[in-house]
């Protein structure tokens, strides 16, 4: 076995053995077994990354066929280069402190051998999708974190609201994954192959080509970015498919820290990061991208201000972060985009391993209203809390800090109308993001009490095997982005990268970047100090005049609080009228037409007819089968004398 | 003379032979007797079918022919003789047919109580004209062989059926029968104009000696029957009534096996045999096919009885399986192919999962269900498992087939493959609601609350449908490499046809590379269909 395979397949081996037999392994043993399977894996992700990523050795493992015929040729492969062995030293570093914080947090559950064997399998299917060498492979992967994101939601199984949310999501990312299955089909058809490095190759070859589309043309490049970016927004949330990521935070808090913010969710980027040779030559998509993921950092943004489920503002802050690494792809910036996803996973996933560490110590209570005081109560969690929110608001020397900005750079770097736009919108985005991850520290932690007595008395600080976690990444939201700045987007950026991502030939963002005027630089961190401090303004010093500015709004606000009505809109739009189609497909096609003309018509006809021609009408089915031999005769007759005669 | 694969057609008969002459003391001793024997000759079919597939050439100079092949005089005065053989295609479905027979007996060990031995006398008939049906070569035969799967079936839901068996068999009889009746015309015009009754001969010559416009009619004659069979919109309402009516052994056959004799006849005639027409009324199978899986997806979703959904889902299914056939693409008819083998597990799972849940609870109305996962933990991670192939995900053997009709569709009507591929989200939406409202959610009934999980019978029937579901989604090369030079035998009228859009890319990845033509070409066509 190489390191590759262990990697990959050894939280397989950990899905199995804890799947099939957890129950009478009993807790503890199947505790042990994910968790040396993720940290076995995780050990050997960190080793390939030094070896491939730092050391620079690329490489390609064939495990075998999967799809071979009629000039289709699909293969199990693991392809280790360093933008995977990025995502591997991600997923694998977040999900072992997820595992380990599990532990604690599904202590009192019913069944954690099923939620921990659930996790390992989400990591199998996660590493599947980084490693994929073609894009079949990576549907592989993408189709099955969904599969454990929708088990892993719906993981109370009983809890109306946890299925719904599940079923939801999986239904969701399924109208992207058609995008992203189509967009497959494209490649294929256009260039000839799904293999990566050969897609490369062939790009050139369809220069100047277009596809003709609902009386539009485009060129083949935009067509086939499009379609894979419908993947990447249903996966990442992107404003339009973005319904299902707030339902979500229905599972489990481990789950939403380690899928629905550090990992599944930012595959989208990935995807898009993967196919940068695609997109420097398709700039119309590159712009669709970009115009999609500011409206996605800014719908997010606002509708986060105005949550009072702490786990909800932390999705929506994901979903608007998600935002910002779309703008990065948008303009070309892959660098920054990886780069604020490298640093997001530790921040976001230390922020939902908190909020947990909250839910926890108030017996379940997800409603900031019944918060506030808990500074005392759990000091740690509070701590790791505000390590968490200075790097979310992106405060110097925090992990956020450095990779928001880059992002924002590029996007002013990038030039044009849209781009200077984007970088307005980003900047403003960063000024929400700093107030409403601090109301949350505001609501959570300060003031007085608002839980009840009894809620209050039990309240406790979470035992080690959770904080130790929350320690580990408090140290990645502080450093991640100090440590990884020359790597990622610096200037060793093209031997780190190694020719993974793309870089424009006319214009490379990311050096022009680096000289952007200094109020450039300056601006997103003023902008997130003045958020932080008119937070600190609504919540802690003038909460009579918040009120009074909330009505004041109205109209506004309510449909900022009510999401943006895109749930109820769907509802009405496809939901009410797929069941009223269906309903009247049922009865009143299928039975009011097909059935009423076909075998209840006939039957009727040839009752009226025997009725009249015969006295005799006891035994039905002799007589229909008959009727239909003396007209299937006719037919015969009728066929063969005139087949005979051409 | 007689080979292997008219043993293994005709063995299920000494098995009835077997029954009939059995006889016991003791009612109980006697059926338990009859089940055992039909299980055990059931098996031995099975091993000998695995016999055949082990010593199938797939790769040598036989590799598209076929081969296992018995071929006499049988009838001299009537020119009948009698012909038996498999290519892959074949195969393959004589495989599938061999494998859910023991299922069905196992599964019908317990639920079945009266009239054991005229029950387990019927699945034996019906394996015979099932095997028989896959492996004959003479048009006579085909037609005795696809008639005569009727008899049983009819037997088995008018007898062991549900409340309305009559009605529903009815309704099969009506719709079946009908379309045969057309199609038999068909098979005489095409023996009377070509003078063979070879099916073999028929796939080679058929296209040259037959006029376009009579390559028309027959086209519309085979239609009527597989269209009915396998079913397309709008000939499928038997299937939910037959599926509702029919014991869960019934509904296993019936969806496992007897809708693809309708695929499997579009393989075996309209393909081959009628090139013409295939290609002048192909956009007709695409509206149907396009119809189906939308239109059937919509209704499935609306079911409150758990057995309609999946006999909705089983006809969307097949429109995938149409649409690809027609695709004439190396790929898509694979994946057609594909489709129907997978769709045959895991129906048969799915059947047999809510036959489960009927042996216990006597009902199969979602709203008495409820929370099923909380005591039945086994059944319901089996049951999951069949329901995301049926929405094929990848790894199981529900993506693959999906996949490969998408893909070999797209390369030639990409509108068509965006239209089937709506079944993607079509799919989930009604499998998982119907999960949703059987197994998850609280469980408030105390009817559930007693249910008892799996039993070990009842496990080893879905072990093998679960290792073959799995096995065919990570490793399908095994299956597809045996169906590939058949599957370019059936598409090689059409290798060199312009009106095929063949996408245009120079690498070796050509989707439509298929072998030369083997037929004259078409002016000759013309002309000899005119003598």
């Amino acid at each position: 076995m190489t390191m590759a395979e262990i990697s990959v397949f050894s939280t397989l081996f950990g899905f199995l053995l804890a799947g099939l037999w957890g129950r009478s392994l009993g807790v503890g043993l199947t505790n042990f077994i994910t968790i040396t399977a993720m940290a076995i894996s995780t050990a050997a992700s960190a080793w390939l990354f030094y070896d491939v990523a730092v050391l620079g050795h690329p490489q390609t493992h064939m495990l075998g066929t999967w799809i071979q015929t009629g000039g289709l040729d699909i293969a199990w492969a693991l392809r280790l280069d360093a933008l995977s062995t990025v995502m591997m030293l991600v997923i694998t570093s977040v999900a072992l402190m997820v595992h380990v914080y599990a532990v604690g947090y599904m202590h009192h559950d019913a069944s954690p051998q099923r939620f921990m064997a659930y996790l390992n399998l989400f990591v199998f299917c996660m590493m599947m999708l980084v490693t994929a060498d073609n894009l079949v492979q990576l549907f592989f992967g993408w189709e099955g974190v969904g599969l454990a994101s929708y088990l892993l939601i719906g993981f109370w199984h009983e809890k109306p609201s946890a299925n719904a949310a599940a079923m939801k999501a999986f239904v969701v990312n399924r109208v992207g994954d058609l995008g992203l299955a189509l967009g497959i089909f494209a490649v294929y058809l256009h260039f000839g192959t799904v293999q990566f490095d050969a897609l490369f190759a062939a790009l050139p070859s369809v220069a100047g080509q277009v596809v003709s589309f609902a009386g539009y043309t485009l060129p083949v490049y935009d067509f086939v970015a499009l379609l894979l970016f419908v993947g990447a927004v249903g996966k990442s949330a992107q404003l339009g498919l973005h319904v299902w990521l707030p339902d979500a935070m229905e599972g489990p808090t481990p789950v939403s820290a380690l899928i629905h913010a550090a990992t599944m969710v930012t595959a989208g980027v990935f995807l898009m990061c993967r196919v940068s040779p695609l997109l420097e030559l398709a700039p119309l998509a590159q712009q669709v991208i970009l115009l999609v993921g500011m409206a996605t950092a800014l719908f997010a943004a606002t509708v986060g201000m105005t949550q009072f489920d702490i786990k909800r503002v932390i999705a929506y802050s994901t979903c608007s972060q998600l935002g910002y690494m779309m703008m990065a792809v948008g303009v070309g910036a892959y660098p920054a985009a990886m780069f604020h996803l490298f640093t997001h996973a530790f921040f976001k996933a230390l922020l939902f391993l908190g909020a947990g560490s909250v839910i926890h110590a108030l017996s379940h209570e997800q409603d900031m209203r019944m918060m506030g005081g808990l500074r005392t109560v759990i000091p740690w969690t509070y701590r790791m809390m505000l390590v968490g929110t200075l790097a979310l608001s992106g405060i110097f020397p925090f992990a956020g800090y450095y990779s928001k900005d880059i992002v924002l750079e590029s996007l002013f770097a990038s030039q044009g109308s849209l781009a200077y736009l984007s970088y307005g919108v980003g900047a403003f985005v960063a000024f929400l993001t700093a107030f409403y991850s601090w109301r949350v520290i505001f609501l959570t932690f300060h003031g007085k009490p608002r839980a009840d007595e009894r809620v209050m008395a039990h309240a406790h600080e979470s035992p080690a095997v959770m904080i130790f976690p929350l320690l580990i990444l408090s140290l990645g939201a502080i450093g991640a982005g100090y440590v990884g700045y020359e790597a990622f987007v610096g200037h060793d950026r093209e031997a780190f990268w190694q020719g993974t991502l793309a870089v424009s030939q006319t214009h490379d963002v990311i050096e022009a970047a680096h000289h952007v005027p200094a109020w450039v630089k300056w601006f997103p961190l003023e902008v997130a100090a003045l958020g932080i401090a008119l937070s600190w303004f609504f919540y802690r010093y003038n909460p009579a005049l918040r009120r009074r500015l909330v009505d004041g709004l109205g109209a506004v606000y309510r449909f900022v609080y009510n999401k943006w009505y895109v749930d109820e809109l769907y509802n009405f739009l496809f939901v009410r009228p797929a069941r009223a189609l269906g309903r009247f497909f049922s009865s009143g096609v299928d039975a009011g037409v097909i059935d009423a003309f076909g075998p209840h018509g006939a039957v009727a006809l040839s009752q009226g007819i025997g009725a009249r021609l015969s006295r005799f009408q006891t035994g039905q089915l002799p007589f229909y089968g008959a009727v239909l031999f003396a007209g299937a005769s006719l037919v015969m007759l009728y066929v063969i004398v005139r087949g005979a005669w051409v | 003379m007689i080979g292997i694969l008219s043993v293994m057609t005709y063995l299920p008969l000494l098995g009835v032979l077997g029954i009939a002459l059995s006889g016991s003391d003791s009612r109980a001793r006697l059926d338990e007797n009859v089940k055992v024997l039909a299980l055990f000759v059931s098996l031995i079919v099975l091993g000998l079918a695995v016999y055949v597939g082990l010593h199938f050439d797939v790769s040598g100079d036989k590799a598209a022919t076929f081969q296992f092949v018995e071929h006499f005089s049988w009838f001299p005065s009537l020119g009948l003789t009698y012909h038996m053989g498999v290519d892959g295609i074949a195969l393959c479905f004589v495989l599938l047919s061999a494998l859910l027979v023991p299922i069905c007996i196992v599964a019908s060990w317990k639920s079945v109580k009266h009239r054991v031995r005229e029950y387990m006398a019927a699945f034996l008939i019906l394996e015979t004209f099932m095997i028989g049906m896959f492996c004959a070569l003479d048009l006579v035969l085909f037609y005795i062989f696809f008639e005569g799967v009727l008899i049983p079936m009819f037997l088995i839901i008018g007898i062991w059926g549900g409340y309305r068996r009559i009605y529903a068999t009815f309704k099969l009889f009506l719709y079946t029968f009908l379309g045969s009746i057309i199609m038999l015309v068909g098979l005489i015009v095409l023996y009377k104009t070509t003078g063979t009754s070879s099916i073999p001969d028929l796939m080679k010559g058929a296209p040259a000696l037959l006029s376009p416009s009579l390559q028309g009619w027959l086209w519309w004659g085979f239609f009527a029957a597989f269209a009915v069979k396998i079913p397309m919109v709008p000939f499928h309402t038997w299937l939910p009534d037959a599926h509702v009516e029919a014991p869960t052994a019934g509904s296993v056959i019936l969806a496992g096996v007897l809708l693809k004799m309708g695929g499997y006849g579009f393989l075996r005639f309209s393909l081959p045999m009628l090139p013409q027409a295939t290609l002048e009324y192909a956009h007709v199978v695409y509206a149907l096919s396009l119809v189906a899986v939308i239109y059937t997806s919509l209704i499935a979703f609306v079911q409150t009885d758990i057995k309609k959904v999946i006999a909705y889902s089983s006809v969307a299914h097949m429109g995938y399986v149409t649409a690809g056939l027609f695709a004439l693409t190396v790929p898509a008819v694979q994946g057609a192919i594909f489709q129907m083998l997978s769709h045959g597990l895991v129906s048969a799972a799915l059947f047999l999962c809510i036959g489960v849940l009927y042996d216990r609870l006597k009902t199969r109305d979602m709203d008495q269900f409820g929370g099923v996962t909380q005591v039945m933990p086994r059944f319901a991670v089996v049951f999951m498992l069949f329901i995301l192939a049926g929405v094929g995900l990848p790894g199981t053997s529900g993506f693959v087939g999906e996949f490969l009709v998408l893909i070999g569709t797209y390369i030639v009507h990409p509108w068509v493959a965006l239209g089937l591929a709506t079944g993607l989200v079509l799919g989930a939406v009604y499998s998982l609601w119907l999960y949703r409202r059987v197994m998850q959610g609280p469980m408030t009934r105390d009817a559930v609350k007693a249910l008892s999980d799996l039993s070990r019978r009842e496990q080893l029937i879905f072990a093998p449908l679960i290792v073959l579901v799995l096995w065919m989604g990570i490793f399908p090369t095994a299956v597809l490499s045996v169906l590939e030079p058949s599957v370019r035998q059936v598409l090689s009228p059409y290798a060199s046809n312009p009106s095929l859009v063949a996408p245009d890319f120079s690498s070796p990845h050509h989707a439509l590379d298929a072998p030369e033509p083997t037929l004259p070409h078409q002016d000759e066509h013309n002309e000899k269909g005119h003598q």
